[in-house]
């Protein structure tokens, strides 16, 4: 099942879940994000979409307030973003695993259900819903790739987020792992949740209901898989991707 | 191992000066050298601990995760300040008991406050280690932090040349770093049966370093990065 997109819900004036304007990065002395606007409603799973190095991690710290920013505002759930109040309220997975290696997947969840102020209740049940309860017990250290990505996931469930920030939470996992992955995802964008997802593969965009398109620090376009694919005429969203990259240079150099 | 090993040392310590001469009358030498162990080993223990600690927080990402969630910051330096705290504690408890019990060590103050001037001494290390692990970019240049910030308190403090004879200019050295007081206090302690107003000035002196530490530590920790 795919989740409807933002564009359609903001048009009914729905209020944004997260704001952002005009915003401007530097690190550096590289511009990592340039004039980037976007409006993404509640309960949407929008894929961030482009080559690595193009700014998705920035755009996504800056919306969880860990990214100091040049120009702009990020508005999050009515709040600037980085806000002590939004600090129960926005779930951040990084990219790398960032859980405790010597301690136990129970231990790592719990310890961060604590600083969300969550009870253990809510510890086992993140640890079900990433279906690592067969090794709640396991020293993370001792983990596979794949299942240390879940139990960081898992540390971010526990809060129960409105919005939900993951970095590449799909990267190097297998097949059925991933398809797992994005059913639990929409079982979240269904209850409420709204989900921003980074990803530089392509073939996960199906699962999204919006798309960012990112590129060199500039936003290409915002839009559905739907839209994309009748907007360049390709079938695969690769192909359509690169279209759309090879449209903006082609405009820029026109 | 970091409970057993300082009392290993200073039993150690106690079998090198067991045959070592000294003047009748005098304290023996093995005295004054474990009172300095008893101070000493808590701030290097530490301070060790804690910057790794926290050194590896800082890389793994841990630690900016950890500043997006509800938690205060003076929480995060709270907690890790009581926890190697506690650790210290039995560390130097253990280290007191083997010193007074069993190899005879033998103040004119009171061992309670030898035990103190440890734990205050662990905690200004635990703030010197949190200070310094903002500045390591590995693990390894954590460790190296060690003979930078230990290493020349531990010479200008008065352990190896008393610190009247120190040239002016290391004089005044010594009078700012904060090993140069513990060190004072605990010799203070060893030479005195009541608290002296040298011994409490020189434990607040203490404590002021651990707590400016501590702040300094705490102003290292951003939520918000370039």
């Amino acid at each position: 099942m795919m989740s409807s997109s933002s564009d359609e819900l903001l048009r009914n004036g729905v209020e944004p879940v997260i704001d952002v304007q005009n915003l401007r990065v530097i690190r550096g002395k590289r511009v990592a994000l340039e004039n980037i606007s976007v409006q993404i409603a509640r309960g949407t799973i929008t894929g961030l979409l482009g080559p690595s190095g193009c700014g998705k991690t920035t755009l996504m710290r800056s919306i969880v307030g860990t990214q100091i920013i040049a120009e702009g505002t990020v508005t999050v759930l009515g709040r600037p973003a980085g806000s002590a109040e939004l600090r129960h309220r926005v779930g951040y997975v990084t990219q790398d695993p960032t859980i405790y290696n010597d301690l136990r997947i129970v231990d790592n969840v719990r310890y961060f259900a604590a600083l969300y102020g969550t009870d253990s209740n809510a510890a086992d049940q993140a640890i079900s819903a990433v279906g690592l309860q067969d090794h709640r017990t396991a020293l993370c250290g001792n983990l596979s790739g794949g299942q240390r990505t879940r139990a960081s996931l898992a540390c971010a469930l526990v809060a129960h987020p409105d919005l939900l920030v993951l970095d590449e939470p799909t990267v190097g996992l297998d097949p059925v792992l991933r398809v797992d992955l994005w059913e639990q995802f929409d079982q979240l964008a269904r209850s409420g949740t709204t989900l921003l997802v980074s990803s530089h593969v392509m073939d996960e965009a199906d699962h999204c209901g919006d798309l960012l398109l990112m590129r060199e620090g500039h936003l290409l376009a915002h839009t559905t898989p739907t839209k994309l694919r009748e907007d360049t005429g390709c079938q695969s969203l690769e192909e359509a991707f690169l279209s759309v990259i090879r449209h903006s240079t082609a405009t820029a150099a026109g | 191992m970091i409970l057993v090993v300082p009392s290993l040392i200073i039993t150690l310590m106690y079998f090198m000066f067991q045959n070592a001469p000294h003047r009748p009358g005098t304290p023996p030498p093995f005295n004054n050298a474990c009172l300095i162990m008893l101070g000493v080993f808590p701030l290097i223990v530490m301070f060790l601990i804690t910057s790794i600690t926290m050194q590896r927080e800082r890389v793994s990402g841990t630690l900016e995760r950890i500043l997006t969630t509800p938690l205060r910051r003076l929480d995060l330096l709270a907690a890790y300040g009581t926890a190697f705290s506690i650790a210290a504690a039995a560390q130097a408890t253990l280290a007191c008991v083997v010193s007074f019990w069993f190899l005879g060590l033998d103040t004119k103050g009171s061992p309670i406050l030898v035990f103190t001037i440890a734990i205050i001494n662990a905690v200004l290390g635990v703030g010197l280690g949190l200070l310094c692990s903002a500045f390591a970019r590995t693990e390894f240049q954590a460790v190296q932090f060690m003979p930078v910030v230990i290493a020349p308190q531990l010479l200008l403090c008065g352990i190896i040349v008393p610190r009247d004879v120190l040239p002016d200019w290391l004089h005044w050295i010594s009078n700012v770093v904060p090993a140069s007081y513990a060190l004072e206090a605990l010799q203070q302690v060893g030479a005195y049966s009541e608290p002296t107003a040298i011994a409490v000035r020189d434990i607040a002196v203490v404590i002021g370093f651990a707590v400016i530490a501590l702040c300094l530590a705490a102003a290292t920790l951003r939520r918000r990065t370039p």
